[in-house]
């Protein structure tokens, strides 16, 4: 039995393996086909190309056109934008929040605003891409008066609400770590709860803290359907966050169900979708490992 | 002004001479100062922001919620009839993800739990791999599910058994919920886990005063009493499953089916990609609304209340703990 049980475990080590080994596997031909490079490769993907002949060349991801064009710039630019837009947004309600459950609210305050957090991220990501395309989009839209429905800082704000929950949490308990005499010294000093706050616990919690937001970047930048649905879908290669843009999740989504297998189209997806899990690995890794030692110092000092 | 007239009363009757007691100070200093006051005011914002989001979809759709909606197929383009396919197919498919992803989760988690020193390399990266596997972006399951069960396992299969023929080398339900088995996996450890942390040693130990080996102990003792925990995992990982779209977007779910799924390497109708499918792919969005808001409405009624529900019982499984 021990060893059913053994390898039952093993498999959650199998799967990140197998993750890493099967896209890669799938991605591997943008580096060594020769049948892949005849249509791309990965200098055509980082360098401008000509896309009309009487304007100058750009970044242009076109993949379906008679010359396909697969620059990753413009999908990155737009991950970055959306996720940029998002981060923005949820920062201030997710620590804000996280502060205010943790230093001031009442007991009862904080039984409704935990779960609040938690039914927060029991909803589908689909259901908020929809109130963003139906609902958000036309709001925005008339109060700002944007030029598109549908753009980065649309679908950044349905992304935002998306990860106050991570931020939240993991703020929340970067906050409670920190050790109840750090608090006590400062009281102790005459400061006022304020004063405590800011000058005491959000120092020794902003380590935390930055994590929190860096482990939200990760989970934004990898989120598909509310980008898919309110992003507008067009690879920009331009710096408004008001435009319409194509995230690299997006691109995935969105022309992996009508791609040839084991065309060039098909492998260079599978290339972003290897450098998407990459950039999200290593953030959670990072992320993770830095939460676990700031934990293991604030309660070590405090012991 | 209120506030003003509480202190005194409360300082004048107090036996205490009228200088406030630092405590008293600190409450009122807490009170007025900006930082509570901001802060609070964000977490209302981010209650409200739930609340506008639920309240919206819930007035949209509450008008269609018929029994005819739910047990109709769409018709005239998906602008009326109801929405069963996508029901079943949905139902069908984290019914899959449960069988494949309980017994796994519950494995990983005794094994976390009573078989593992804690500071073991292999635990360790147990636990490494499965908060890691929380954090793998949905699209990336949906990318290693047609890459890794499809492409591999599934041609696998064709090459072997069925001389070559495309039988399960496309998308089917199954290769859908295996891959939603593996992205729902570490919401399952995790509860499971916090479950039997719950369970006194007492209960272990008196178990094994009475010779039981420890497979005795976890089947007769642990495992029972942790069921509850079992039960809050499955049920936050059907929640999580039924509401994600983009692991089984080229896995096995359809844009629209005839028929209902009936064996494994069929392919299903979805709510969630349902959703974006009316929502991203109809031609006439308005005429689609009516039917679009009761759609959401259904998969938020599934996934929410379930979700809801898991959240309640781990809070009255810490509850216990905490007793």
């Amino acid at each position: 039995m021990k060893y059913v049980i053994t390898s039952a475990a093993f498999a959650a080590i199998a799967v990140i393996v197998l993750i890493f080994v099967f896209i890669g596997r799938e991605a591997l031909p943008v580096f060594t086909s020769p049948e892949v490079h005849e249509e791309v490769t990965i200098a055509k993907m980082v360098t401008p190309l000509e896309w009309r002949a009487s304007k100058p060349k750009t970044y242009v991801w076109q993949p379906v056109s008679e010359v396909p064009k697969y620059s990753l710039f413009p999908l990155v630019l737009g991950s970055l934008k959306a996720t940029f837009v998002a981060i923005l947004f949820a920062t201030p309600f997710a620590v804000g929040a996280a502060m205010y459950s943790s230093e001031f609210a009442p007991r009862q305050a904080r039984e409704i605003i935990k779960p609040v957090i938690e039914m927060l991220a029991g909803i589908p990501s689909v259901v908020l891409g929809f109130f963003a395309l139906i609902v958000l989009a036309g709001w925005l839209k008339d109060t700002f008066d944007w030029k598109y429905r549908l753009n980065a800082t649309t679908a950044g704000i349905a992304l935002g609400i998306a990860v106050i929950p991570i931020i939240y949490t993991v703020a929340e308990e970067a906050l409670r770590a920190v050790p109840r005499q750090y608090r006590e010294a400062g009281q102790a000093l005459g400061a006022s709860p304020w004063q405590i706050a800011r000058r005491v616990v959000l120092p020794a919690a902003a380590p935390g803290i930055m994590a929190a937001v860096a482990l939200g970047f990760g989970r934004a930048i990898g989120e598909t359907m509310i980008v898919l649905m309110a992003s507008g879908n067009a690879a920009t290669w331009t710096l408004p966050l008001t435009d319409s843009v194509r995230t690299m999740s997006a691109t995935i989504a969105a022309e992996m169900a009508e791609v040839v297998n084991g065309s060039a189209h098909y492998h260079v997806l599978f290339f972003v979708g290897a450098l998407l899990f990459v950039v999200t690995f290593l953030i959670n890794l990072l992320g993770e490992m830095y939460v676990g030692r700031l934990k293991r110092r604030l309660t070590g000092s405090a012991g | 002004m209120a506030e003003a007239t509480a202190t005194t009363r409360s300082v004048s009757s107090s036996p205490e001479p009228p200088r406030e007691t630092l405590a008293q100070r600190s409450r009122w200093k807490r009170l007025l100062s900006p930082l509570p006051i901001l802060t609070g005011f964000l977490a209302v914002c981010v209650i409200t922001m739930l609340v506008v989001i639920l309240w919206n979809i819930v007035a949209g759709g509450v008008g269609r919620l018929t029994w005819e909606f739910m047990t109709g197929a769409p018709t005239h383009g998906m602008t009326e009839g109801g929405i069963f396919p996508a029901i079943f197919g949905t139902v069908f498919l984290v019914l899959l993800m449960t069988i494949a992803v309980i017994p796994l989760g519950v494995a990983t988690a005794i094994y976390l739990r009573y078989y593992a020193r804690p500071d073991a390399w292999f635990a360790r990266a147990v636990r490494v791999a499965v908060n890691n596997l929380a954090g793998v972006p949905a699209i990336v399951f949906g990318l290693f599910g047609l890459g890794f069960f499809i492409q591999f396992v599934g041609r696998g299969i064709d090459n072997a058994f069925f001389g070559g023929a495309l039988t399960f080398g496309q998308p089917a339900i199954i290769w859908a919920s295996l891959t939603l088995a593996l992205l729902t996996l570490p919401v399952v450890i995790v509860a499971t886990e916090e479950a039997m942390r719950t369970i006194p040693n007492d209960y272990l130990e008196a178990s094994y005063a009475l010779g039981a080996t420890r497979w005795q102990t976890i089947s007769r003792v642990v495992l029972p009493n942790s069921l509850t925990g079992i039960l809050t995992g499955g049920i936050l990982a059907v929640s999580r499953g039924a509401g994600e779209v983009a692991p089984i977007m080229f896995t096995g779910a359809a844009y629209f089916l005839p028929y209902l799924p009936k064996k494994l390497n069929d392919q299903f109708m979805e709510l969630g990609y349902h959703v974006y499918v009316m929502s991203t792919q109809s031609p006439d969005v308005e005429a689609t609304l009516p039917v679009l808001y009761s759609t959401v409405l259904v998969l938020l009624l599934l996934t929410f209340a379930l979700n809801a529900l898991g959240v309640l019982i781990r809070y009255r499984l810490r509850g216990r703990q905490a007793v």
